[in-house]
């Protein structure tokens, strides 16, 4: 069986030691976590976390089952095959030493990047999007040098249904 | 009120009778409350290891919802093996351990260590309570969440200065968790798909887990048997949940089950499973179990379908009111072939051993227990040989009488677990089923037997080896007994002798019985240490990881 990626949201107990069971979940039940972004919701008792996990039908399947057992998770959304809005934030610190300037600008503009530091050998660039937004940007930015960079990791929401009439 | 007699209310509160446990520095506020208490009894133990599988022997023997209680660092630490031991067969104990003060903790303090962090994979839940005020609350909800749905365990993390604080008490009437609802109703969808395949079906087969017992689905299972004529085999946890001499009945199945079992569940076209989990000493190889048979699979854990084996019809819901359901649906069935087929292999290969000559055979030891306590002791077990012997040759007849550690496989389970089974069960007799490595592993426990006179027995079925990793060795490592021969060195009859037991052996068969009444008629702990055949296997025995066709026999007479 093939992996294939899931994107869950978790609503959990806002409470001292939940990211604890949440991470320590995955790591007993060897399951593959690519990313987790955590933080308050509208809520401020409940924090949402936004998980992407790799996997077969079956760990993918146990991942959500294994979840919803404990007991601080309130909720598990599923939101891989749903209508949904991802983004992604990442900080990427360029190297400049020596490049054109103005053709890494000319990039970041296009990925409607914002410039947060520049040195006289590095920019610091922030740009959000989806997973494959932030990696066609990154594939770019190799070619003149990554010094550092973060990434927070998709956070996602569904879309509302929209009301016809 | 005070934190330490708020908690002791709360307990009471639950029902709760007895306490298995053992003090410390921190817990001397608790323990002085409980100096004055008169409803609840605390039972002192003399290790904390003992305390957790006393609680838990407790609760499987009773239904209850077992307690123990240690202190901080070292005390809640000896507990980690009996949590562990708990939530794999799915038992309902509540741990409750102190901690340091609220402001010392994560400072390395004298006696610390982070017992939410250390048994976060092994409990149900648990919490570290922060303020006095949050006893009630949390006391509530443990009992909920450990006595409910799946049970399991549940440690409750109570620093010095939280059961020092004084504030008002109410108990709450229910508990506030918003992320638990444990779901009982069967699906109506699913329950009558599973109809549908179970008249289809020509060669059905009915494998119940513990979850039959924890659920009290036994009436319902065998009704359901009975009504379309299905054979029935338990994996070790599912013992007792069918009486053993019920005509459906095809005993345990797996690794060290009756070769009819696994035969029936070979060749069957449906297999219904029950309250069980498909662990893999019952499966052996997955992409050879069960070849030919649709499934389906009744669990109120919704993780355990589907996650080790692909299942047509999953039902998630309590087994007793899901299978009642299907009775109520299902037509009536015969299977006459079926059954004969099942029947004749019955026959052919019944589970026996040689049973010549002087020398004691442990399934003899263990047939004429079941015959001098007339089939009704409450059985507990060690860990190996002993355990299998005892799942294979003593005949249970009733759920909640045969006590053993499925799951984890914890040597040194058994005799605490007995003690506890008769703190909660006072007027049967208790018997651990016992190996000579398995009962050195918490024999301190007998001082506590002693001391508070429960009249446990406990049969060593002593062969001077580690007898099931040596019958490995035997049959996969040739014959290289690497460390698993303990040398028949201890005195077990005066090592009883010394705890203040009573102490008695049997070398050979013709003293098995007299040793065996002379204990039961003994009012007190007794330790009888039985000198069996050194080099007797488990049979048959599927190698781990084969086929259930694949089984391996021994030479039998």
């Amino acid at each position: 069986m093939s992996d294939k990626r899931k994107i869950i949201g978790v609503i959990v107990e806002n409470q001292p030691g939940v990211l604890a069971r949440i991470a320590g979940l995955f790591s007993s039940r060897n399951f593959n976590i690519e990313s987790l972004a955590v933080g308050e919701t509208e809520d401020p008792t409940t924090s949402r976390m936004t998980i992407v996990a790799r996997g077969d039908e079956i760990v993918l399947e146990q991942i959500e089952k294994q979840l919803n057992k404990l007991i601080d998770v309130i909720k598990v959304i599923d939101m891989t095959d749903e209508d949904y809005v991802e983004r992604e934030l990442a900080l990427i610190k360029i190297n400049t030493e020596g490049k054109d300037k103005t053709e890494i600008m000319h990039y970041i503009n296009i990925f409607k990047g914002k410039v947060m530091d520049t040195s006289h050998d590095t920019i610091m660039v922030e740009i959000t999007g989806n997973d494959e937004r932030i990696n066609s940007f990154l594939n770019i930015m190799k070619d003149f040098g990554i010094k550092e960079m973060v990434r927070t990791g998709p956070v996602a929401l569904i879309r509302e249904k929209k009301k016809r009439d | 009120m005070k934190g330490s007699k708020i908690l002791l209310e709360c307990l009471k509160k639950e029902g709760v009778e007895i306490i298995f446990g053992y003090p410390g520095g921190v817990v001397l506020p608790l323990f002085d409350e409980i100096y004055s208490e008169k409803q609840i009894k605390l039972v002192l133990v003399r290790h904390e290891q003992g305390a957790a599988h006393m609680a838990d022997g407790y609760a499987r023997s009773t239904g209850k919802v077992g307690v123990c209680l240690a202190t901080s660092g070292p005390g809640a630490t000896n507990l980690v093996t009996g949590i562990a031991t708990a939530y794999m067969d799915s038992v309902p104990i509540i741990a409750l351990t102190g901690q340091v003060l609220t402001s010392h903790i994560g400072n390395d303090a004298f006696q610390e260590a982070d017992i939410t962090g250390i048994t976060r994979p092994i409990v149900k839940h648990n919490y570290l309570v922060r303020k006095t005020k949050d006893i009630p609350q949390i006391i509530k909800n443990s009992f909920y969440i450990a006595s409910t749905g799946r049970p399991g365990p549940v440690v409750i993390d109570l620093p010095k200065d939280v059961l020092i604080g004084d504030v008002d008490f109410q108990y709450p009437d229910a508990p506030n968790l918003r992320g638990y609802k444990p779901n009982y109703e069967g699906n109506k969808l699913q329950i009558k798909k599973a109809v549908e395949l179970i008249e289809k079906a020509q060669r059905p087969v009915i494998y119940i887990g513990g979850g039959v017992i924890i659920s009290g689905a036994s009436a319902e299972v065998i009704a359901l048997a009975e009504k379309i004529n299905a054979p029935v085999t338990t994996t070790l946890m599912g013992i007792g949940s069918i009486p053993w001499n019920h005509p459906l009945y095809i005993g345990m199945l797996g690794m060290h089950g009756t070769k009819y079992a696994n035969y029936s569940v070979q060749e069957s076209d449906l297999l219904i499973a029950i309250g069980a989990r498909f662990d893999d000493r019952v499966t052996g190889d997955v992409k050879t179990f069960a070849p030919h048979a649709d499934i389906i699979h009744i669990d109120i854990d919704s993780a355990s379908i589907g996650k080790i084996i692909k299942v047509d019809v999953p039902i998630v819901g309590d087994a007793k009111r899901i299978v009642k359901e299907i009775v109520d649906l299902v037509k009536k069935k015969e299977h006459k072939e079926w059954l004969e087929k099942v029947n004749k292999w019955k026959q052919d290969f019944p589970l026996t051993y040689n049973n010549e000559g002087e020398v004691i055979k442990p399934q003899y030891v263990i047939e004429k227990i079941h015959e001098l306590t007339k089939g009704e002791a409450i059985i507990t077990t060690e860990v190996g040989q002993n355990q299998m012997w005892a799942a294979q040759f003593y005949k249970v007849s009733k759920p909640r009488t045969f006590i053993t550690s499925g799951g984890l496989g914890t040597m040194g389970y058994g005799f605490p677990a007995a003690i506890g089974a008769q703190a909660g069960n006072p007027g049967k007799i208790v018997f651990d089923i016992a190996g000579d490595g398995s009962i050195q592993m918490n024999i301190q426990e007998l001082a506590t037997a002693v001391k508070y006179n429960f009249p446990v027995k406990v049969a060593i079925l002593n062969n001077g080896y580690l007898g099931m990793v040596r019958q490995w060795q035997e049959l996969f490592f040739g014959k290289r007994y690497s460390h698993t021969y303990i040398e028949d060195s201890v005195d077990f009859v005066k090592l009883a002798e010394a705890y203040g037991a009573k102490g008695l052996r049997a070398t050979k068969k013709e003293e098995v019985v007299k040793v065996l009444d002379e204990a039961l008629s003994y009012n007190g702990p007794v330790l009888i240490d039985f000198r069996i055949s050194k080099e007797e296997n488990v049979w048959p025995m599927v190698p781990a990881g084969a086929s259930l066709n694949n089984m391996l026999e021994g030479e039998l007479a």
